[in-house]
């Protein structure tokens, strides 16, 4: 057999796995796979600017196409730049591999230039991780990093690869697949479990399903079984803000996101169910409100991979461990077999109506501003048809959007939602862009967090990346100022969004197209623009400074004490809510 | 606003994991992560081709808590199983502790005595010291120990429990 180096074994085991894209930055500790990429055109190398942006961008990769994201770094502050995207495809169970140098093993605990402990500080924040310490294991270890990225609950893995062992030679002939892996996560649920849910549906009088990112993760086809089942089942529909595109929101079973910034129907629908279908989301905070209040009379079967995520918040009746897809598919069967016939759920039906009348998505008009739920609203009519894929950075732009942009299909709507991570949006539209090259990418930002990352539109330009940015510029923090109008007594400490840049000029200088929209006739003529110029646009849409996001359950709230309008802010809130996130 | 506390329950986990570099790091660090207690913790390797640990942890905490930890410490990746010995059924719990006491007269013979009747014996002797060993449950050796305190302790150190379930059957 012939010998290879450790930074050719890399790279040869990447192609072996069928990596076409990695997001990576270069520095003394990966310099030899560096040399090595050199050699493989077969793996296109995106270059960012920041290692931030690489690992953001590699899940905007991952969502959009559903393969792993890839990302190559430096040892040190490259490992240490990272670990905010890598925290955040932890939350929201993104598949990523994550190749970091480090320094030689020789010199590994001795303060060495670059040395971070890579391993030590993304024990937490990974999946799994490695150090690799001879180049004879990198093949192994790179093959089962990307079989537990990809299986289970995904989620990101770093293999850490000092120097030496990139440079060291070893045994190598290519491979394919992995034998007897030891991670080999539940898929197929268990059928007694089915057989009890079916039971539980057949008895239901007023249920509902409550979807979550599980059913993106597991593939197209489980939206597919999804709308199959929704469809037998005849009940209403909710989906967390990672769930959103699973269920098309043109369905008449749609009831709109729920949770804190969810609808009225769908939050009044879950408090009163008599029955609550989970299927791959997990009873986040941002969901359940106040917990001791949280869909108080119903009974609960919980779909999940990750057998931690039962009962870890809310107790639950029925657990069924498994791929949310497969169980989907189980259950249809069961019920089926059993030919259920929904009833028409008459009255169930009637209160949802009466829900859906409050129109808890209405906002106040305005002649002379830009009201930024229209602005988003405008974009989706001007796009919609066109399938584009939508990314957000974090705050009240990124619920306006959740709320008013209506997604059909799976895959379209790229979010930070477990970490809410600022600057996620643009390197995320970057990774999206690339794995699916005809679609129209729209990041919709906020003029704080576009800052956090606003170093990639150099990124775009340079692989001729089409992406176009819309800015809801309120000139605030808004999320954070509509905390403090909410708790705070109005008290803006630190959430004015002070010395913008002139996002226009900024955006030319670096080859992208700039469009200001400053009035509400500006609106539609400028959206349009925005589509039809090639290559990206960044567009500065100036909003209503002070709109708030409603509907809203404040922190400690339940379900049925949400917040409509502005009128129902009290301005002020006690010790307990206010130590909650 | 004050943070209310909740009643703990004390359970014993053993848990069989790969016998990897950082496996240690990872559990006692997901412990710490997640906020959960370790009231001790040990590991050896057991298997005849040193590839797997067995990791005993007494932990305390709410059930539901217990629930977590179990599934949190169940989807590690080099962890193959977890067993609730506690949940499981009669099982045998044993640690070892050494203890050193020194003193002279009537302290020195008590110290004796009492060792004869809690079976720990003798591994070193001075004219005016004793190291004691002793194995048997947790709460066994907390109480000699606690009576050495009164006839000049010195120093003790303890194992941690090791834990094993009644019956044929392996965890
Ligand atoms: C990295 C990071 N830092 C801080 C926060 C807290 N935070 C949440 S929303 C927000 C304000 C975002 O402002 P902007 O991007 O202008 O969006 P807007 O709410 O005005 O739409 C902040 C600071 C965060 N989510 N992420
Ligand atoms: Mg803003």
């Amino acid at each position: 057999m012939a010998e290879k180096s450790g930074a050719e074994i890399l790279v040869q085991t990447l192609l072996d796995l069928g990596v076409d894209t990695v997001f990576g930055y270069p520095g003394g500790a990966v310099l030899p796979i560096y040399d090595a990429l050199y050699d493989h055109p077969k793996i296109k190398h995106i270059l960012v600017r920041h290692e931030q942006a690489a690992t953001h961008a590699a899940e905007g990769y991952a969502r959009a196409t559903g393969k792993p994201g890839v990302v190559l770094v430096t040892s040190g502050p490259g490992a240490t730049n990272a670990v905010t995207g890598i925290t955040d495809a932890l939350m929201d169970s993104i598949p990523m591999v994550v190749i970091t140098g480090q320094v030689a093993t020789n010199l590994i605990g001795s303060d060495a230039f670059q040395e971070a402990d890579t391993v030590g500080i993304t024990r937490h924040c990974t999946k799994h991780n490695y150090l690799v310490k001879q180049p004879s294991e990198l093949a192994g270890v790179l093959t089962e990093a990307f079989h537990i990225a990809t299986q289970g609950r995904p989620g990101p893995v770093v293999v850490d690869i000092p120097k030496n062992v990139q440079v060291a030679a070893a045994e190598f002939s290519s491979h394919n697949g992995l034998k007897n892996s030891r991670y080999q996560p539940q898929v197929d649920g268990d059928f007694k479990a089915i057989n009890e849910a079916a039971e539980m549906i057949m008895q239901a009088k007023a249920p509902i399903l409550y979807t979550g990112g599980g059913i993106i993760n597991s593939g197209p086809k489980a939206s597919e079984t999804l709308r199959q089942l929704a469809e037998l089942l005849g009940a209403p529909v909710t989906s967390t803000l990672m769930g959103l595109g699973a269920f098309p929101a043109s369905s008449d079973q749609w009831l709109g996101m729920l949770g804190m910034h969810g609808t009225y129907e769908a939050n009044m629908a879950m408090n009163r169910a008599d029955l609550v279908v989970c299927l791959g989301a997990r009873f986040d905070d941002r969901i359940t409100g106040r917990l001791d209040a949280f869909s108080p009379n119903s009974k609960k079967i919980h779909v999940d991979i990750d057998r931690s995520s039962v009962n870890k918040t809310v107790r639950v009746d029925l657990p069924v461990i498994g791929d949310v897809g497969r169980v989907m598919e189980q259950l249809l069967a069961v019920l089926k077999g059993r030919k259920f016939n929904a009833p028409d759920y008459e009255e169930w039906w009637s209160r949802i109506k009466g829900w859906r009348a409050t129109d808890c998505l209405a906002f106040p008009e305005s002649k002379t501003e830009i009201m930024p739920q229209l602005a988003i609203r405008k974009l989706w009519e001007a796009t919609h048809e066109r399938d584009p894929i939508i990314t957000t950075e974090v705050g009240q732009h990124q619920m306006w959007a959740a709320q008013h942009f209506d997604f059909e299909k799976p895959n379209k709507w790229l979010t930070s939602g477990g970490l809410g991570t600022m600057g996620y949006g643009l390197p995320a539209a970057i990774g999206a862009q690339l794995g699916d090259p005809d679609a129209l990418v729209i990041d919709i930002a906020g003029e704080a967090s576009i800052q956090m990352n606003i170093q990639e539109l150099a990124t775009a330009s340079q692989y001729r990346l089409p992406v176009k940015i819309f800015i809801v510029n309120n000139e605030y923090m808004g999320m954070v100022r509509q905390w403090q109008e909410l708790t705070y007594e109005s008290r803006y400490s630190n959430s004015y969004s002070d010395s913008l840049p002139d996002f226009i000029k900024l955006a030319e200088s670096y080859g992208w197209t700039g469009i200001l929209i400053d009035e509400p006739a500006e609106l539609e003529a400028g959206i349009t623009k925005m589509i039809e110029t090639d290559g990206p646009v960044l567009v500065d849409c100036r909003v209503a400074k002070l709109a708030n996001c409603f509907p809203m359950i404040p922190s400690g709230a339940s379900h049925t004490e949400m917040l409509l309008t502005p009128e129902d802010v009290k301005g002020t809130m006690d010790d307990n809510a206010k130590a909650l996130v | 606003m004050h943070i209310k506390e909740e009643q703990v329950e004390r359970h014993v986990l053993a848990v069989l994991v790969d016998n990897e570099a950082g496996i240690l790091a990872r559990i006692a660090g997901m412990f710490t992560a997640r906020g959960y207690n370790i009231e001790s913790l040990t590991v050896a390797d057991i298997s005849a081709d040193h590839a797997i640990s067995r990791i005993t942890i007494a932990t305390n905490g709410p059930p539901h808590v217990i629930e977590q930890i179990i599934a949190q410490l169940d989807r590690l990746v080099p962890v193959h199983s977890v067993r609730d010995l506690t949940e499981a059924g009669p099982h045998v719990q044993r640690e070892l502790a050494l203890v050193k006491v020194a003193g002279k007269g009537e302290n020195r013979i008590e110290a004796m005595r009492l060792a004869d009747v809690y079976r720990a014996r003798v591994v070193d002797a001075t004219t005016e010291s004793f190291v004691f060993e002793i194995t048997g449950a947790p709460d066994k050796i907390q109480t000699f120990v606690g009576l050495m305190r009164e006839v000049g302790l010195v120093e003790v150190g303890r194992t941690g429990v090791v834990a094993i379930g009644r019956g044929p059957d392996s965890a």
